[in-house]
């Protein structure tokens, strides 16, 4: 076999349970290559001791013909996942040093299926940017760079390290998170698969907390298939998260490939955004072509409060991380700076613990929810959000199955390109992305074409909560209709 | 401009962060960026609608009222920057 880290997860996985390869193969054979890729800082944390004891171990289960779903599976794990014995930072230095003895319940499950642990993935500091310019470890740099060009580009965030990883093929799979576009934004700009799930289909336990009402667990993957694969580990049920929802998951791979005949699509008036791009335009009608020559069936739709999403989700986001990152105290864990009573250590262990972006986000959150604007700011939000998700259920009861978007106003920009004079300007990357977290819907990203200057573009697939299966079908339609991305060329080895 | 420097410093109090007196300033105009992005969203009617408050409709489960995961004191302490007897040490609170 030529270079098996070429290979889908789907691929590999029969080719393990043919015994055409083995799983210590195959994880040294990742472990080989992310080591010769540091230059991109996909990963915090390497544990190849680990990876190598655990594909041992599939191994033989595969030999008495014992393989679970994941059997030998090489992937890695974005640093927001505890990791019993295996230290989880968030991207942030106040958890440096952070060493969890418990396991969150999606890498639990990962595990339970057979999974190999390569590492832990860089990402924006506590999920908070969509560039991966904020994690406390360094940027990520991305695997695509513009033909003929060396200038370092962003992967988006806050999985950055997720997407680069699988876009440079340093794991077969990885596990991301998604408050705004955490997963579907560095997917796109990666030329990779990422879906978000309806809010509750995987548990929150053990997962670094953002903005608890938005945050959400999802994969970023090669394929459309094989984000189907991972998926199905990852959700279920779990007594731990009163937010998870008790219903079976389905074999979602069994939705890759089905026919689309019938289906309608909503394409949403109010995301034709002034000033965007014509190459996101055409893309988008493209993306329109294919579904309709598949069999389904296109109709506009309106959801008009779409504008007012990323300004509400701009209180909501950060009153709740303002008050989950309220047990950074350097009392219990993490990060401590002496201080000359309890209050001057706290804030000087939260001075010195937290980067600018996460400082300015507990600052906004804070004022917001203070005594006297909480009602003018978060009571409001709240009241949009529930707008924002009316027009969506306006738009399903009316017969839509599934929405397309754009995934991203813009392909990939380069490192310190945006957000330095203004904060707003980075927050506008989420402007597609954020509405389905505010209505807790499931979104799933999925490469469609090349921008003017070689880089992957994205569409984005909305559907009915808990409805993931019809993404998957439309997902694998467009994933075949559209020109096959080549992986970017490996400049770094 | 809502927020001026008075009221940055008030903020980080209230969020226990310590800032640079240089910073103050700086903080200030960006936190008028974000409140002026947000800002349009007075213009919209929200009479009658009731907040978001649980993302799916859904019953809150309820489980039976006994110790889960209990005894395991050295777990909860093995982060911690400074702990005596399984207690968390930190300076005098009380005179």
């Amino acid at each position: 076999m030529t270079d098996v880290t070429e290979l889908t997860l789907a691929a590999a996985r029969a080719a393990l349970v043919k015994r055409e390869i083995s799983a210590v193969e195959l994880a040294r054979a990742q472990i080989a290559a992310l080591e010769a890729a540091r230059v991109l800082n996909c990963y915090i944390s390497e544990t190849p001791e680990q990876a190598l004891a655990a594909a041992a171990s599939s191994d033989a289960r595969l030999k008495r013909g014992e393989a679970r779903p994941l059997e030998g599976i090489p992937l890695g794990i974005k640093d927001l996942y505890c990791t019993k014995g295996v230290k989880t930072t968030a991207g942030s230095r106040i958890l440096e040093n952070f060493v969890p003895t418990y396991e969150s319940t999606v890498t639990a499950n990962l595990w339970r299926d057979g999974a190999v642990m390569l590492g832990k993935l860089n990402l924006d500091e506590f999920a908070m940017g969509s560039s991966n310019e904020t994690s406390y470890f360094g940027p990520v740099i991305s695997p695509w760079r513009r033909p003929g060009s060396n200038v370092k580009l962003v992967p988006g965030g806050s999985s950055g390290g997720s997407a680069a990883a699988v876009a440079a093929r340093l794991c077969y799979g990885a596990t991301a998170t998604d408050t705004g576009g955490s997963i579907r934004q560095p997917a796109a700009f990666t030329g990779t698969v990422g879906i978000k799930p309806t809010y509750g289909r995987c548990s929150r336990w053990g997962i670094v907390a953002f903005a608890s009402s938005l945050d959400q667990a999802g994969p970023i993957a090669r394929s459309v298939c094989d984000a189907a694969i991972l998926l199905r580990s990852m959700a279920g049920h779990d007594p731990r998260d009163s937010t998870s929802v008790d219903r079976p998951v389905p074999d979602y791979m069994a939705a890759v490939g089905t026919s689309v005949r019938g289906k309608v699509i909503g394409i949403p008036k109010e995301y034709r955004l002034d000033g965007m791009p014509p190459e996101i335009d055409k893309l988008w009608g493209e993306g329109v072509s294919w579904l309709k020559a598949a069999g389904a069936k296109i109709v506009e739709i309106s959801l008009p409060h779409t504008r007012y999403a990323l300004p509400a989700y701009y209180i909501v986001a950060p009153a709740e991380a303002s008050s989950n990152l309220a047990r950074y105290d350097g009392v219990r864990y993490g990060l401590r700076v002496p201080g000359k009573d309890i209050i001057d250590l706290y804030e000087k262990t939260r001075a010195a613990g937290f980067g600018k972006e996460v400082r300015r986000r507990i600052m906004i959150g804070t004022y917001v929810l203070s005594a006297g604007y909480y009602d003018a700011y978060y009571v409001r939000a709240q009241k949009i959000r529930t707008l924002i998700k009316r027009d969506f259920e306006a738009a399903f009861a009316a017969g839509v199955d599934a929405i397309l978007t754009p995934a991203t106003p813009s392909a990939a920009f380069g490192l310190g390109e945006k957000g330095s004079a203004d904060p707003v300007e980075m927050y506008l990357n989420d402007v597609f992305t954020v509405t389905v977290n505010m209505a807790g819907l499931p979104g799933i990203s999925v490469p469609a074409g090349r921008s003017a200057e070689g880089l992957p573009l994205a569409l984005q697939l909305i559907g009915r909560a808990f409805d993931e299966e019809t993404l998957f079908g439309l997902a694998s339609a467009i994933e075949q209709s559209a020109p096959k991305i080549e992986p970017p060329s490996k400049w770094w080895t | 401009m809502p927020v001026d420097q008075a009221i940055v410093r008030r903020i980080a109090h209230l969020a226990r962060i310590e800032l640079a007196a240089d910073e103050v300033a700086h903080l200030a105009c960006e936190l008028n960026a974000i409140l002026a992005f947000v800002e349009e969203l007075g213009a919209v009617d929200v009479e009658g609608v009731e907040p978001m408050t649980s993302v799916m409709p859904m019953r809150m489960k309820e489980r039976a009222d006994v110790v889960t995961e209990g005894n395991i004191a050295d777990a909860i302490v093995a982060n911690a920057p400074a702990t005596e007897d399984h207690y968390f040490i930190v300076p005098k609170v009380v005179e």
